[in-house]
């Protein structure tokens, strides 16, 4: 870990003064590094640098984009801007959220997606609009980002289409309260 | 030296003087909250508002971080100033009322009722704290985390910072630590146990007839 500052004040060209490090690009090198900011990380970095953690976390924990959680590999946003929100982005990320089984913020249990809201991509004409490892697709509706997101899902999981509506229809039963009722039934 | 007007007075104060360093020289008291002689000023309680600018094109700045202009004129208080004074005061009774401090404020200047929905916050989120953990302590143990109706005070991932020393300064500096005197159980959001009273001569004269403070002999005259 005492190599991370090393190497990021090497990586760093232009922003790292020692004394004047621009506290945001250091912390997007990280988070690009990491794909998130790992508690660690930050502390060493602090030590090293001689910043300050809690400058750092005031930053970390203002910017939306930064994430103090480990994220998906894969990074699913819905815009809810106010165009998007018109024209039912609500419904699509309901759907996106049934179909991955985790809740906008989470990320999958495997780590190989995140679920996301966001406020504007400033392409409100395609509205609404969702964003998958940076790709923009525009016009959703419930149904085409489902697809969307299975084909994803499929590829990057090498599972049919019958085993996949399974996987969802799994994901969907143990995310519904009365799964989690049962099982604080069995515990006792 | 810059020389400007202040409540119609002619003065002069040197180069880099804020309104309210200016104002507190010439023995006006200007109230504040998040203000401290010995931290760099910071503009968030709002209280120390002073009217700028000439008539029909004038403006409401924060005291504190306006540094004096030459040939600027300041009121400090006038009608509008006041009056934005007294909300101010009245809306951090509805959020944080059972600060001692807060309660002082209000029976200073006469603030008697809280038009708002009543909140019990223990912070005002005046920054205080913060700017004397990091300016006279060199610790930067506590900071702001989070934004909007989120942001709050708090130490590094929410743990007991490393850099704390427990010099205990945060309480100290704290405009909201105090509780007020009945305790913090208190059902009614404005004290008022020691209303100033207002001197009766303002509503005869244009000045003050007296300095005594509090004012004892209105006491008698005093119109309810």
């Amino acid at each position: 870990m005492a190599k991370v500052a090393e190497e990021l004040k090497n990586g760093q060209k232009e922003t790292a003064g020692q004394n004047n490090v621009s506290l945001v690009a250091l912390l997007q090198e990280v988070q690009e590094r990491y794909n998130y900011l790992p508690e660690d990380v930050l502390r060493e970095l602090a030590r090293e640098k001689n910043l300050s953690l809690m400058e750092m976390y005031s930053v970390a924990t203002f910017y939306k984009s930064f994430s103090l959680q480990p994220r998906g590999k894969h990074k699913v946003a819905t815009c809810s801007g106010t165009a998007c929100h018109v024209r039912g982005s609500e419904k699509v990320t309901e759907e996106l959220s049934r179909v991955l089984g985790i809740k906008p913020g989470e990320t999958s249990q495997d780590g190989a997606y995140s679920l996301e809201t966001v406020n504007c991509l400033g392409a409100c004409a395609l509205a609404p609009l969702v964003v998958v490892d940076g790709e923009y697709h525009g016009n959703m509706t419930a149904a085409r980002a489902a697809a969307l997101i299975k084909e994803h899902l499929k590829k990057s999981r090498g599972l049919s289409a019958a085993e996949l509506e399974q996987d969802v229809e799994k994901k969907a039963w143990e995310g519904c309260s009365c799964a989690i009722l049962l099982a604080g039934n069995d515990k006792k | 030296m810059v020389n400007f007007k202040l409540n119609g007075l002619e003065v002069a104060v040197e180069k880099g003087t804020t309104l309210l360093e200016a104002a507190r020289f010439y023995g006006i008291e200007i109230p504040t909250l998040c203000y401290d002689a010995g931290l760099s000023p910071y503009g968030a309680c709002r209280l120390c508002l002073v009217e700028v600018g000439e008539p029909g094109k004038s403006r409401l700045v924060t005291s504190c971080t306006y540094p004096a202009r030459e040939g600027l004129q300041v009121r400090t208080h006038s009608q509008w100033v006041v009056n934005t004074r007294k909300l101010i005061i009245e809306l951090y009774l509805a959020t944080c009322p059972s600060s001692k401090t807060i309660q002082d404020l209000a029976s200073r200047y006469h603030v008697t009722g809280v038009r708002f929905r009543q909140k019990h916050e223990d912070c005002i989120l005046c920054g205080l704290c913060i700017r004397y953990c990091s300016e006279q302590m060199q610790a930067k143990a506590i900071g702001f985390i989070n934004r909007g109706e989120k942001r709050r005070i708090s130490t590094p991932f929410e743990r007991k910072a490393e850099e704390c020393r427990f010099c205990g300064g945060c309480m100290y500096i704290c405009p909201a630590c105090q509780a007020r005197c009945q305790g913090p159980e208190e059902k009614e959001a404005v004290c008022n146990a020691c209303l100033n009273l207002s001197p009766p001569c303002l509503d005869r004269f244009n000045d003050a007839m007296c300095y005594l403070d509090p004012c004892v002999a209105c006491e008698q005259g005093r119109k309810e």
